[in-house]
């Protein structure tokens, strides 16, 4: 035993033991977060069964089963439900049972006593709706302006289902393209005007250039209505055509619903479905959930304003911060005279890495958002007061906090390169007649490009997960635009964003449907974190290309 | 490989029997205590130069003189001041911080620590090449037109014409004609050597500073810097610092043996390795140091 611990063995042990947690931790979380987010978007099986409600009566349930648990039978007794004398434990099974509008309630829990057969009928129907959420019923009749086009026993009906889902689909497609490029430049344009007459108020000018401002307003004013106009028209005809399908559907209780077909986004038969279109499905859901707008405050639809508000807010900060960080790093590594003072705002700067980031947040609101924005408003956008343009959290005040907040890490970085660098390599330019600068801007800074590389890197993987500051600087629970569109100047940094790390916060604790929002979290959270690597791998590889190129100037 | 070997070799071997052949100047009265060299050309002129490193002196009195258009080779034991005094040529010192010079370095009648000068200015008359290549994360190409380029040299020909002809006095053109934009990283350690000094040669110096330019290479390499040491004092004055007593018989026709901070004797090589005049040259060079 003894010779065991002179060998070392144990130390050995130990740090391989030390390795060993950290990778199951590592696993456990990817794992768990990737199992709950991914399983979100599987077509599960939908049951039909029986269960005795509370008033015992007999009732039909139709459903997605979400889990199951098992709970002491005093409690279900206390909640209402029926639960034969001496059972000491009752199973009860969170069956998502949809049809919000019908039933009230899309997360019902189920005591199993008394709970019938399941059977999973083939022709069940879950419709992906636009309100409500997902209903689950029997397709009885597709139905247009009020005349029965199929019924559900022939055999073209659910060709003839899909085809005119995607008809109305593609129609809200339009409406939407209509809304945001037509619609949305004379609305643009309106403001513009309405901001222009207000300038000339504000900046006292003559009667006469004023009436001829508003002649030439009035003018552009009435030119922009029938531009609406069109448009306007033109989206009315495309709803007017949205209006014509309506599905008949029958739900557990066997009363017909009518469910109008604009209201569709996706229809599927999950019993009915292979392996292969249950993976087809998988991934239109994914893709779905990737590429479009939320739905039902944010329970429901997509994620991609959030995704491209994160990669936005990321990218303006690596924007802001690396110039600014390798500037500072380059003046206290290369000119800086080196003393006392120096350490001391060293110091400061390495301890900016340290202050907890809903500081910077306060900092960012009180000074970027409220003194900074405000005077800029003052000075540049008088015409649009009192509603604020950049006395505003917004994009850009976000951005520059996270950027203040990545500083110190981009200025070690950076420093710690430049030292690494050969002195013989800045000598060797120095001797050929370089001056300081020179030699900097040709050899030294280039050099270090890996270094800064890294930096950045570490930058953007603290950014991009960062939440408590973006709260009070810019991110909102629901952005009505992106912050990149068509309009000048293209990249609008007055504008709220949507954020993933925010919305996996909104949806998990602030949203009033706990049940939908759940595997919403996780999947969120798995994008988060797979966005990061993304972002991660694209630097990782930059900076390894430079190192190649640089490869053994340091060697 | 072999043939390189072969062919290398024995014209270093005839050089040193060139060299024991080569005039003498003995008996040029007050040489060995002045150190000048009245009938040659003078180049870089020192005199009382002292430098100290904080309080610590490097340099004691040191006064010599350099002949253009020859090789003069330091030689001397580790921390003897050799590499310090070479630096004072083209101020390389001024990087040091608390380094302070005193007394002149006269470079063609010139003073170069003079207030006035530009250092920049003498460092293209004054390159140097340092003991461990020292290439930039760069083409070849890029590497040899880049004093050219801080001169302002744009023109593309000039530039190709610059490159060539610096790396054929290198004796690197045709090693490297094929990839001149290929990384210079990407040569051998004998070839960075030489592509430094093709570096330094293509701003057209009047002065080439050699510190230990070979202690890092393999004897091929060596050799082949050697040679090149002896092909380019047509045309440039060369002072070289080397630890390798042979390789000073070998390239130089005068050496400086330095000691503590005090050049203890100047002269041309055959005398100074054959029939020294001091004591403690005699003990170096007889290997009585360690």
């Amino acid at each position: 035993m003894k010779q065991w611990f002179k060998s070392g063995a144990p130390w050995i042990w130990l740090n391989g033991g030390a390795v060993a947690l950290c990778m199951i931790m590592v696993v456990g979380l990817i794992g768990l977060i990737a199992v709950r987010g991914f399983s979100h978007f599987w077509p599960a099986e939908v049951l039909r069964t029986t269960v005795i409600d509370k008033q015992e009566q007999s009732q039909t349930v139709i459903g997605e089963l979400v889990r199951s648990e098992t709970i002491p039978a005093a409690v279900a007794r206390d909640a209402g439900y029926s639960v034969p004398e001496g059972a000491e434990l009752v199973t009860r099974h969170l069956i998502k049972q949809g049809n919000r509008d019908i039933t009230g309630n899309d997360f019902m829990w189920y005591v199993a006593t008394g709970m019938g057969e399941w059977d999973y009928p083939q022709d069940i129907m879950v419709l992906e709706r636009r309100q409500w959420g997902n209903f689950y019923g029997f397709a009885q009749q597709i139905k247009a302006h009020g005349e029965v086009i199929a019924e559900r026993d022939d055999a073209q009906f659910w060709q003839e289902l899909e085809q005119r889902v995607a008809r109305s689909v593609s129609l809200h497609e339009e409406i939407k393209a209509i809304e945001n490029g037509a619609i949305g430049d004379v609305n643009h344009a309106l403001e513009g005007l309405r901001l222009a007459r207000k300038k000339l108020t504000i900046n006292n000018a003559d009667v006469a250039t004023i009436n001829r401002a508003e002649a030439e307003f009035a003018e552009r004013r009435a030119e922009l209505q029938t531009h609406y106009e069109v448009a306007k028209a033109e989206r009315d005809a495309l709803y007017q055509r949205l209006e014509r399908d309506t599905l008949v559907m029958q739900v557990a209780d066997g009363q017909t619903v009518l469910v109008p077909l604009h209201n569709i986004v996706r229809v599927s038969r999950p019993n009915a479905l292979s392996v292969w279109g249950k993976l087809a499905e998988y991934s239109s859901r994914f893709w779905g959930f990737l590429v479009d707008d939320p739905r039902e405050a944010n329970t429901e639809g997509g994620i991609f304003p959030a995704i491209f508000g994160t990669v936005t807010l990321v990218l303006v900060m690596s924007i802001m911060v690396t110039p600014f960080g390798v500037l500072a790093a380059i003046y206290l590594h290369e000119y800086a005279r080196q003393g006392p003072v120096l350490r001391l705002i060293r110091i400061s700067v390495y301890n900016l890495a340290g202050v907890p980031s809903i500081v910077y947040g306060v900092f960012g609101l009180g000074f970027f958002v409220y003194f900074l924005g405000g005077s800029i408003d003052e000075l540049f956008y008088p015409e649009s007061m009192p509603t604020p343009t950049f006395g505003t959290p917004g994009l850009f005040w976000a951005s520059l906090t996270l950027a203040l907040l990545t500083l110190p890490v981009v200025i070690v970085s950076t420093e710690e390169g430049l030292s690494r660098i050969p002195k013989t390599i800045r000598q060797g330019s120095l001797a050929l007649g370089a001056t300081k600068s020179e030699t900097l801007w040709k050899v030294v800074v280039p050099l270090a490009t890996p270094a800064m590389m890294t930096g950045l890197i570490l930058a953007v993987a603290r950014a991009a997960g960062e939440v408590a500051p973006l709260m009070l600087v810019g991110v909102v629970k629901l952005a009505p635009s992106l912050p990149i569109d068509s309009h000048y100047p293209y990249l609008h940094l007055d504008q709220k964003i949507m954020h993933l790390g925010f919305y996996i916060y909104d949806v998990g604790f602030q949203s009033p449907n706990v049940e939908a929002a759940r595997p919403l979290v996780y999947a969120t959270a798995m994008t988060l974190v797979m966005l990061i690597i993304i972002l991660n791998l694209a630097a990782i590889k930059i900076r390894n290309n430079l190192r190649e190129k640089y490869r053994s100037a340091s060697d | 490989m072999l043939d390189d070997i072969t062919k290398v070799a024995p014209s270093a071997a005839e050089r040193i029997k060139i060299q024991t052949k080569m005039p003498t100047i003995k008996g040029v009265e007050g040489f060995s205590e002045a150190n000048c060299m009245t009938h040659e050309k003078v180049k870089l002129e020192v005199s009382d130069l002292n430098l100290f490193y904080g309080k610590d002196r490097a340099l004691n009195n040191v006064s010599l003189q350099i002949p253009e258009k020859k090789v003069t080779a330091f030689i001397g034991p580790s921390g003897c001041g050799k590499s310090t005094l070479l630096r004072c040529f083209n101020r390389m010192n001024d990087l040091v911080d608390n380094c302070r010079v005193e007394g002149q370095v006269m470079l063609d009648g010139h003073d170069i620590y003079d207030r006035t000068v530009d250092v920049a200015e003498l460092r293209r008359q004054v390159g140097m090449v340092f003991q461990k290549p020292n290439p930039f994360p760069k083409s070849i190409y890029e590497n040899v037109a880049y004093g050219l380029r801080l001169q302002g040299v744009k023109s593309k020909r000039k530039l190709d014409t610059a490159v060539e002809q610096s790396l054929r006095g290198a004796a690197l053109w045709d090693e490297v004609k094929d990839r001149l934009h290929d990384n210079a990283f990407g040569l051998s350690g004998g070839q960075q050597q030489r592509l430094v000094i093709a570096r330094a040669i293509a701003i057209e110096p009047e002065v080439i500073l050699l510190d230990e330019p070979a202690s890092a290479l393999d004897p091929i390499s060596t050799l082949k810097i050697e040679e090149l040491i002896y092909e380019l004092k047509n045309q440039y004055t060369i002072v070289i610092v080397t630890h390798n007593m042979q390789q000073a018989a070998r390239v130089s026709d005068y050496t400086a043996f330095m000691y503590m901070g005090d050049l203890i004797e100047l002269g041309d090589t055959d005398t100074l390795f054959t029939n020294p005049s001091k004591k403690q040259t005699e003990d170096y060079i007889t290997g009585r140091y360690g």
